[in-house]
């Protein structure tokens, strides 16, 4: 509609303009979690994660090396080396503007200056963070001295939240776990759903008997019939039956809540087949169960795909069913969604690890998300309720 | 036996089971009940038509018995007993005991709240962004971008938002970017937000205006697209400017799109858990239905009331219900 007469160039400038900032907008928050997801604990409590991706003025508490560094030069005693370098590591290039020897002071002095401090030596401390330290007697003690710096750092990031949430045996976490096991609870629970509803769906578009018409409307009905319903009545179903509390139950749980969904967006797909086809079908001899394997089902696949992705999200994401269905007082079928919700409760303020493990919990949604978008999108328009 | 190993037998096995099923059942009532030969060949032909559709439908059916349609019946039934007195009928006891608590009172006056609130800015955003998306050449990734959080678990997102909400004392540095902003403007200390009665409540709903956004937005774009264009371009040449052609020309035609969205989020709003379940779990006034019978069923283990307050919830769902099958059997006829 661009070319409209009457259309106005400022006003597609307003448009661009607004959907700039709506598209901005929508996608702060999330790119905040995952730019926290790639900086260290220490980056993410000092300064907000829109400062990551510039140089950052930060104030940092460093150490001298150990007295054990010590060396004599004539009868000097000297620790040289530089502060910026932490467990034999070096650090990024950081460069320090002021430093105080004490916490109330800590713009006492510039780079390059050297700090008197009596008969405790003197200190001189350089841009790049070389410093030295010399004192008349020996250095006592089992840890260096502090020294306050206010440096400017570069953006800096790490992969290394993502190594100790997903690889590190000893990680208490257990994301690894949880993410096996939140892919053992969707698949099954996406595709036995699927081959149920198609049938069902087959029969409600395609074959005629009384009482189809009512049927329909029990699936349209069942679409909006609340979760919470079922919690307890299925609970107690399952362990009379014996299954408890396990994959099997939550499988069943997934298949039944996923359903009517199902039944629906099939069947209206189903219902939009040429006639033409079906009743070609018939007339050459074929009978319903061959048309539905070799003509419905191939036909059907944009539909079954949308819903699949439906079942995907929806299994994948869940909460409720699995604190309800799969997980035990062992814990051991624990799922990401649960991991994290516990995490937000006993580690709120380790940022490093929530942004992590929440962000291994998203990507794989997003990512069939972004792959199998047009299915979603198509599923959408056939699933809402006209 | 490992999950994953079980997952995939399960898979096996329910796949495998659902095709035998149906494959042989067909040939047993082909080949074995009625078989279309012999001197009553024409009357078996139709009676294993008139059965065929119910095999079809069987496994379906059962799973939508128990799984939706007996869970409504046996809540309503909890409801009305008491589990610590061996399930006795009780009558109206747990609607007494649970309209006497003050939670369930705080968690209904949210759920309107709720009610109100997130379907209209879910909508609007979403009418909004369709709207402008169309028009530019870079729409399609503007869509997906802003439609991305429905694929965003809600516990995702609660982590999210936390973040935006994430407060520091006020000697450090905030990292969340709503108090950053907030200190920017001159405001003197940090707020925790979450923790401010009635606004906390408005901040768990933005975030599920900005998930809910997304779906608005895809299904009201493609009926903005589907609508006549003639009907625009009549508009346009008698002189109506871009407002009165968006308002009064599109939003008529595209009225009833808007209902079916509307309440599509409503039932989303309805069952609203998750989110309130991570972020603040009903603390500081925050209590809504869905969260309110979750701790009534599984920490304070009462089932009368529980399930009494998950009727409460199918009750406000019912008229959408009622509305939809309505509508699915006008556009059947």
């Amino acid at each position: 509609m661009d070319n409209i007469a009457g259309t106005k160039s400022s006003l597609t400038w307003a448009v661009h303009l607004s959907v700039v900032l709506l598209v901005g907008l929508w996608l702060f928050p999330t790119v905040g979690l995952l730019v926290s997801s790639f900086r260290t604990a220490d980056q993410i409590a000092t300064s907000g994660w829109w400062r990551a991706l510039f140089p950052s003025e930060q104030n940092l508490v460093l150490r001298t090396g150990a007295p054990s560094d010590q060396t004599q030069e004539g009868s000097l005693y000297v620790i040289e080396g530089n502060l910026f370098v932490e467990d034999g590591k070096p650090r990024p290039e950081a460069t320090i503007s002021v430093w105080g020897i004490t916490s109330q002071d800590i713009a006492a002095y510039s780079a390059g200056d050297t700090a008197d401090r009596g008969a405790d030596g003197r200190v001189t401390v350089l841009e790049n963070g070389d410093y030295r330290f010399e004192k008349d007697s020996a250095f006592e003690g089992r840890r260096g001295d502090r020294i306050f710096v206010t440096a400017r750092t570069p953006p800096e990031f790490t992969l290394r939240n993502y190594q100790n949430v997903l690889f590190d045996p000893s990680n208490r976490e257990g994301m690894s776990k949880a993410f096996f096991n939140t892919l053992t609870v969707t698949i099954p629970a996406t595709i036995i759903p699927i081959l149920v509803a198609a049938f069902a769906a087959y029969a409600l578009a395609w074959m005629d008997f009384p009482g189809r018409a009512l049927l329909i409307a029990a699936v349209v009905a069942l679409l909006v019939v609340p979760l919470q319903l079922a919690l307890i009545p299925l609970l107690k179903f399952h362990n009379e039956i014996g299954i408890g509390k396990g994959y099997l139950g939550a499988w069943m749980a997934h298949t039944g809540f996923g359903l009517p969904l199902a039944i629906y967006l099939l069947r209206n797909y189903m219902v939009g087949l040429p006639r033409d086809i079906i009743e070609n079908a018939r007339v050459d001899g074929a009978s319903d169960f061959q048309i539905f394997v070799k003509i419905i089902l191939p036909l059907s696949f944009p539909a079954l795909a949308s819903f699949a992705i439906f079942q995907f999200l929806w299994t994948w994401n869940d909460l409720l069913v699995a604190l309800v269905f799969l997980i035990d007082s062992t814990g051991e079928t624990t799922v990401m969604t649960k991991q994290i919700v516990e995490l937000l409760g006993t580690r709120g303020g380790n940022w490093e690890i929530l942004a992590t493990s929440a962000f291994v919990s998203i990507s794989v949604p997003l990512l069939v998300f972004f792959a199998m978008q047009k299915y979603l999108v198509r599923g959408l328009l056939a699933g809402s309720v006209k | 036996m490992h999950p994953a190993f079980a997952g995939l037998l399960t898979i096996v096995i329910g796949v495998g089971g659902c095709i035998a099923y149906y494959y042989f059942s067909n040939q047993f009532l082909d080949r074995v009940l009625f078989p279309p030969k012999g001197p009553n060949a024409g009357r078996n032909i139709n009676r294993a038509n008139m059965i065929r559709p119910w095999l079809f439908l069987a496994p379906a059916l059962i799973a939508l018995g128990l799984y939706l349609a007996y869970p409504v019946v046996e809540t309503l039934r909890l409801s009305l007993t008491d589990r610590s007195q061996g399930g006795a009928f009780v009558g109206l006891d747990n609607y007494r005991q649970m309209a006497s608590e003050p939670k369930f009172w705080e968690a209904l006056t949210n759920n309107f709240l709720w009610l109100l609130i997130v379907p209209a800015f879910s909508t609007m955003f979403g009418l909004l962004a369709a709207q402008l998306t169309d028009r530019i050449g870079w729409g399609a990734i503007a869509k997906s971008l802003i439609f991305m959080p429905m694929a965003i678990s809600f516990v995702g997102a609660a982590v999210i938002w936390k973040l935006v909400y994430d407060t520091r004392p006020i000697d450090q540095e905030q990292i969340g970017v709503m108090n950053a902003i907030y200190l920017s403007l001159g405001g003197e200390a940090p707020k925790t937000w979450l923790t401010i009665p009635f606004w906390n409540s408005i901040l768990l709903m933005v975030v599920l205006i900005w998930i809910q956004t997304g779906f608005a937005m895809v299904i009201l774009s493609a009926a903005l697209r589907g609508i006549p264009e003639e009907t625009v371009e009549a508009a346009i040449v008698d002189g109506a400017n871009p407002f009165q052609v968006f308002f009064q020309i599109k939003m008529p035609q595209i009225a009833s799109t808007i209902v079916v969205v509307w309440t599509t989020i409503t039932i989303v709003v309805l069952k609203v858990f998750d989110i309130v379940f991570a972020m603040t779990n009903g603390q500081w006034e925050t209590q809504v239905l869905a969260n309110y019978m979750y701790d009534k069923l599984f920490r304070a283990n009462d089932w009368g009331v529980g399930s009494a307050s998950a009727m409460v919830i199918m009750l406000l769902v019912s008229p959408i219900l009622v509305w939809n099958v309505y509508n699915a059997r006008k556009e059947m006829r």
